[in-house]
């Protein structure tokens, strides 16, 4: 086990996973209170249209799923803020939207033979050196912000009538707040995929908050809970040769139930 | 003039249907009015016009002072149990947007939302998470949080919905005792309590029917220690000379 701490991949899995562990901690805290998740999946699962769109024009994936996502979750966040009640709809839309014009324009490319299933079951083994800047880079922008802006943060997701009330901006920060998700969802889709993306947002965030009354201190515990689901079910996935993204999640589905079953 | 707010010939509508027709309502400087009426009659709406959430299709609201210094209490105090805030925090979230520390809150800040616990006597509550109070003690943090605008009149949005009898009335001898130093709305379906500690009522169902409280006592027979709703509720609807002869 520990000798394969020298290989290179491993030790890019590892700062992979811690990374990206920090910034799903903390969004995944402000998903949670704001009750968005299905807003995040949404987020996450459109963006394959993004990945689809950089196979066939040959430019980095990453930009390309980022920049979809992004723009998704802007149309997203327009579109919620002036209807709430059909919010579930327009987030089932673009959800297959997103899948759907992904899945087209891999079809089109020639030849195409990049690993789908890495996409959507994630590959942290497979890390190259640049996303590990980019999770760097999100890490300090998210903790910047959110650090910045806890205040507002908290109460637009507490009280949002009052907060506007208050004089904050609460559609500039739900929409920061949408946008800081849809980087962290595209970040993490190379740790545990797009499809178990959203159980590395809410599994360590719903540890947290049981044992948090504030929600600073849930974000750090989710953070830290993350980090420990990650690493654990890394070790497990090399032990026995099975897929990360999975040994992940169910590292983190295991311990809560063994938390949930001794707390209270 | 000692009116903290007038409304003139206000209207307001949801896409076509009218809620509120032609109100004229004045609140003054240390009143006590209890806004009462059937749901949907346009009470809650009222309010968020006063507050400047919505703005109102035609008539106006004029305030001797700045909004911002208005207190507000909303509604449904009690949704959102789960969320990790202290009490201090809510109430840190009262403080007027615009200067702010760089990060987290200020000395001055945190002193005047400890204070405003105090006020309500909540301080020791200060640490505890919001869903492990009392329906009474929540409500009592969120007054705590409106005092922290330090407002000249505080609207309160049926500040005793789904709140045990002992809690209902913590509350109301609270906004009693707030009453000393500014004006308090209350917005209410108790009309019974309501009427024990409110100056003024105004019946709000489309149009307003305002009544100061020696009036409404005129109109139902006061004889009776427990006074009946329904009584009360024609007594102080849309036709004031009720002839009030349902039997107890």
């Amino acid at each position: 086990m520990i000798e394969a701490l020298q290989y290179e991949f491993i030790q890019n899995a590892l700062m992979a996973g811690i990374l990206i562990s920090i910034a799903a901690g903390i969004i995944g805290s402000l998903v949670i209170v704001n009750r968005i998740t299905f807003l995040a999946g949404g987020i996450a699962h459109s963006s394959y249209g993004g990945i689809g769109i950089a196979i066939y024009f040959g430019i980095p994936v990453l930009l390309g799923a980022t920049v979809f996502a992004v723009i998704t979750a802007i149309i997203i966040a327009a579109l919620t803020l002036n209807d709430k009640k059909r919010i579930d709809s327009i987030i089932g839309i673009m959800w297959a939207t997103g899948m759907a014009i992904g899945i087209v324009f891999v079809d089109l490319t020639p030849g195409y033979n990049v690993d789908l299933m890495s996409y959507l079951f994630g590959s942290i083994i497979a890390v190259p050196t640049n996303d590990i800047w980019y999770m760097l880079g999100l890490d300090i922008v998210v903790v910047a912000l959110v650090t910045f802006f806890y205040r507002e943060f908290l109460a637009i997701s507490y009280d949002s009538q009052f907060a506007q009330l208050r004089g904050i901006n609460i559609k500039f920060f739900y929409t920061l707040l949408l946008i800081l998700a849809a980087l962290t969802v595209v970040a993490a889709i190379k740790v545990v995929g797009l499809i178990l993306v959203i159980a590395l947002l809410t599994i360590p965030t719903y540890l947290g908050e049981i044992f948090s009354n504030t929600l600073s201190r849930m974000m750090i515990l989710s953070s830290i809970f993350a980090t420990f689901f990650t690493i654990f079910g890394l070790s497990v996935s090399y032990m026995y040769d099975i897929s990360s993204g999975a040994s992940i999640i169910l590292v983190a589905v295991l311990s809560l139930i063994v938390v949930k079953l001794f707390k209270k | 003039m000692n009116n903290l707010i007038d409304i003139n010939n206000l209207s307001f509508s949801y896409n076509k249907s009218k809620v509120l027709e032609d109100i004229n309502l004045s609140i003054k400087a240390n009143d006590f009015l209890a806004i009462i009426g059937p749901n949907g009659g346009g009470k809650s709406t009222l309010l968020k016009l006063i507050l400047g959430l919505v703005k109102p299709k035609s008539g106006n609201i004029s305030s001797t002072y700045d909004k911002n210094r208005i207190g507000y209490v909303p509604q449904n105090t009690n949704l959102n149990l789960n969320f990790p805030i202290t009490a201090l925090e809510v109430v840190l979230m009262g403080h007027i947007g615009g200067k702010r520390p760089l990060f987290g809150y200020s000395k001055e800040e945190l002193n005047c939302a400890k204070n405003s616990l105090e006020k309500v006597g909540m301080r020791k509550f200060l640490n505890s998470k919001i869903g492990s109070l009392s329906g009474g003690q929540r409500q009592r943090v969120f007054i705590a949080r409106a005092l922290c605008a330090n407002p000249k009149i505080m609207l309160l949005d049926e500040p005793t919905a789904s709140i045990d009898v002992k809690g209902q009335t913590e509350v109301y001898e609270l906004l009693k005792e707030l009453n000393k130093t500014m004006s308090i709305v209350v917005v209410s379906h108790d009309i019974s309590v309501l009427l024990n500690y409110a100056k003024n009522v105004a019946h709000i169902n489309k149009n307003l029917v305002y009544h100061t409280l020696d009036n409404v006592h005129k109109n139902v027979n006061s004889n009776d220690e427990h006074l009946c709703e329904v009584e009360l509720l024609a007594a102080l609807g849309n036709n004031p000379s009720c002839g009030c002869d349902h039997a107890h």
